[in-house]
């Protein structure tokens, strides 16, 4: 790839080539909408790259090819929506109980059921909370503009092997749908000896080794979920948020992804008519920026969290802000498209009120 | 004896390497060691050891990966071939199979051995069918024999209620990836002996490249069928056999594969 060459994409293409840059050499797909643009560019650019690409039977096959490359140290990685992605968590459960490396992207899409094929912000307790049986967690990157989806894929691949752990790239239909530029950076080759102590490659002359999730004798799953416990503890230092004319605001805007995006032109409207507002947009949705977010909260500062749910990162921001400020929420309902003015008066509103 | 007596003494059966040096967890009568032990000495005969890598399942196998000593991966209940799949392709010069039950392969992960086939992965099979799910405690299987009781079907497996047992080397022979498709017994000598040519071929067609190989072996869970061993391998011959014909459903092996 040409060094730090523009380029105009979708952001469902922006996850490919970052998939590329960084070194992916498997791909696991099945169509759903809206992120069909994923698979159908892979399809050759990967294999154009040498790479492997298999449509699958389906979202639980592709989960589980997944497991399987990333059993053998591979940079392997899967893509869907939201009904898509409720059928990737058994294999997403087993993976983070056997440490296996994976990067798993969600174009999240309204919801419950079937829902539509429009933007939500639907999946977010599912993404942050495991979404599969167990208790474990993912890491999980929020792009807000499709310049970040090309980053946060790449970083993706990197976050997965450090911790051998699945990573989730959580967007919407906007992301996936919308056009702009980018610039595709150039990235370190992958080394060989990525995954060199674990990966499986047949046991030549050493000892087997074996990556699984089943841990019956005495104490040894209990062992297993504080290794675990103490391995998420150690992410801590990968939280990432955008802070915006936060410094002299009253009231914080707490948005992620596309919202936040819209969220932040309301808030320049805002500010063009002499309103204390700022925007703070979590990138790392797992960890979640709570320490950040704290600060805020004891400098006297205001919170309304939008979000294109019913309510769920508000839970996050409200543990985060322990009760020490004022939380207001205003939700888009999956299904409406929002659009800055709707965030207008929300905002207003929560600037006014009284804690 | 004289100690000359014991220098001259041949030994003619011993262990493979790969095959661990311990007692197994299955229960007396049990075929799964017999199946363990045919892969295992296929494995060391072909000089496959060192170059494979393993995919188990869930059943009562699923501690396989401590009896075959190879590098493995744990697939979750009945995913195994797509696991297989992604192995295959991430290590195309590795030598992959999967251990499957009946209820892993038949039931719950029938879309994924059905497409791993169609697709012609380059990967062996090697499937245990012992008519029960055995390790969650003997209930109906999809191969379960009509009238046969199980604690799912306490008067016995019902055509009308619950179909006909399902027939997976004929299913996987009828697929366009397949190159190599049969079912052997593991209840006497000679059909252990057809069981281990049929996984030689299995295997042969993944190595030399040629496509998908599958073997169905019916095996005796004495435990689940609340028989003694013997009966249990008499079953086989017996009850098994007639509705599962032993033989080869397909067999490319020789025409240099389906791609
Ligand atoms: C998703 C899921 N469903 C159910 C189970 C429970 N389970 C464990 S083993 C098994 C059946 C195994 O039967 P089979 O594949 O025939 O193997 P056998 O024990 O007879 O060798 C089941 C249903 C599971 N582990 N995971
Ligand atoms: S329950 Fe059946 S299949 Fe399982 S170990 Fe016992 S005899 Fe073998
Ligand atoms: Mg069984």
């Amino acid at each position: 790839m040409a060094k730090n060459k523009r380029v105009f994409i979708k952001g469902n293409e922006a996850v490919a080539y970052g998939a590329l840059a960084a070194g992916c050499r498997c791909f696991f797909g099945y169509p759903i909408t809206p992120q069909n643009d994923i698979p159908e560019f892979m399809s050759k650019a990967i294999v154009d790259a040498g790479g492997e690409f298999v449509q699958a039977e389906s979202e639980v096959a592709a989960a589980n090819m997944l497991l399987g490359a990333g059993a053998c140290g591979i940079r392997a990685m899967t893509s869907s929506s939201s009904p898509g992605v409720s059928l990737k968590q058994e294999a997403i459960s087993y993976m983070a109980g056997s440490e296996i490396p994976a990067v798993i992207v969600n174009m999240n899409r309204g919801g419950p059921g079937l829902g539509d094929i429009g933007p939500s912000q639907g999946d977010y307790y599912q993404s942050t909370r495991g979404g599969g049986h167990g208790d474990y967690r993912t890491l999980v990157l929020a792009p807000g503009t499709v310049q970040e989806a090309y980053d946060l894929t790449v970083k993706a691949f990197d976050l997965a092997f450090k911790y051998r752990n699945p990573v989730l790239v959580l967007g919407d239909a906007i992301l996936g749908q919308m056009k702009e530029p980018v610039t595709l950076t150039p990235t370190a080759k992958v080394p060989a000896s990525e995954g060199k102590a674990w990966r499986l490659e047949g046991k030549g002359k050493r000892k087997p080794r074996i990556i699984k999730s089943l841990f019956l004798e005495d104490g040894a799953l209990a062992a297993q979920n504080r290794h675990l416990e103490a391995k998420y503890a150690s992410m801590a230092g990968e939280v990432a948020c955008e802070q915006f004319q936060l410094k002299d605001a009253d009231l914080v805007v707490v948005a992620y992804g596309s919202i936040g995006r819209i969220a932040k032109t309301a808030i320049r409207k805002l500010r063009a008519k002499g309103k204390k507002v700022g925007l703070f947009r979590p990138i790392t949705l797992y960890p979640f920026p709570d320490a950040a977010l704290a600060k805020l909260a004891k400098a006297g500062k205001k919170f309304l969290t939008i979000e294109h749910n019913l309510g769920q990162m508000v839970d996050d921001v409200r543990l985060a802000i322990r009760g020490l400020a004022d939380s207001a929420f205003f939700g888009v309902y999956p299904g409406d498209m929002p659009a800055p003015e709707d965030f207008e008066e929300p905002i207003v509103k929560a600037l006014r009120r009284k804690a | 004896m004289s100690p000359a007596a014991v220098k001259d003494e041949i030994l003619a059966f011993d262990r493979p390497e790969v095959v661990a040096d311990r007692a197994t967890h299955y229960c007396p009568g049990c075929h799964h060691g017999v199946a363990h032990r045919l892969v295992g000495e296929l494995l060391t005969e072909m000089g496959l050891v060192d170059k494979t890598i393993m995919v188990t399942a869930i059943g009562c196998s699923v501690f396989l990966y401590n009896y075959l000593l190879l590098d493995a991966v744990e697939a979750p209940h009945g995913r195994a071939p797509a696991v297989a799949t992604g192995v295959k392709r991430s290590r195309p010069d590795n030598f992959v199979f999967t251990y499957q039950g009946d209820g892993d392969l038949a039931s719950i992960g029938l879309a994924e051995i059905v497409h791993c086939a169609n697709r012609g992965e380059r990967v062996s099979v090697v499937f245990v069918n012992n008519t029960v799910y055995g390790m969650t405690g003997g209930q109906m299987a999809p191969t379960t024999l009509i009238g046969q009781k199980t604690t799912t079907c306490p008067g016995g497996r019902c055509r009308e209620r619950e179909g006909m047992p399902i027939k997976m080397a004929e299913i996987i022979g009828g697929l366009g990836g397949t190159v190599f498709a049969a079912r052997a017994a593991l209840n006497n000598v000679k059909n252990i002996r057809q069981a281990k040519k049929f996984l030689k071929t299995a295997f042969e067609v993944q190595t030399k490249g040629l496509g998908f190989g599958f073997v169905e072996l019916l095996s005796a869970c004495p435990t689940n069928w609340k028989m003694s061993p013997v009966k249990a391998n008499q079953r086989i011959e017996t009850e098994m056999i007639p509705y599962f014909p032993l033989g080869i459903f397909k067999d490319l092996s020789g025409e240099g594969g389906v791609c």
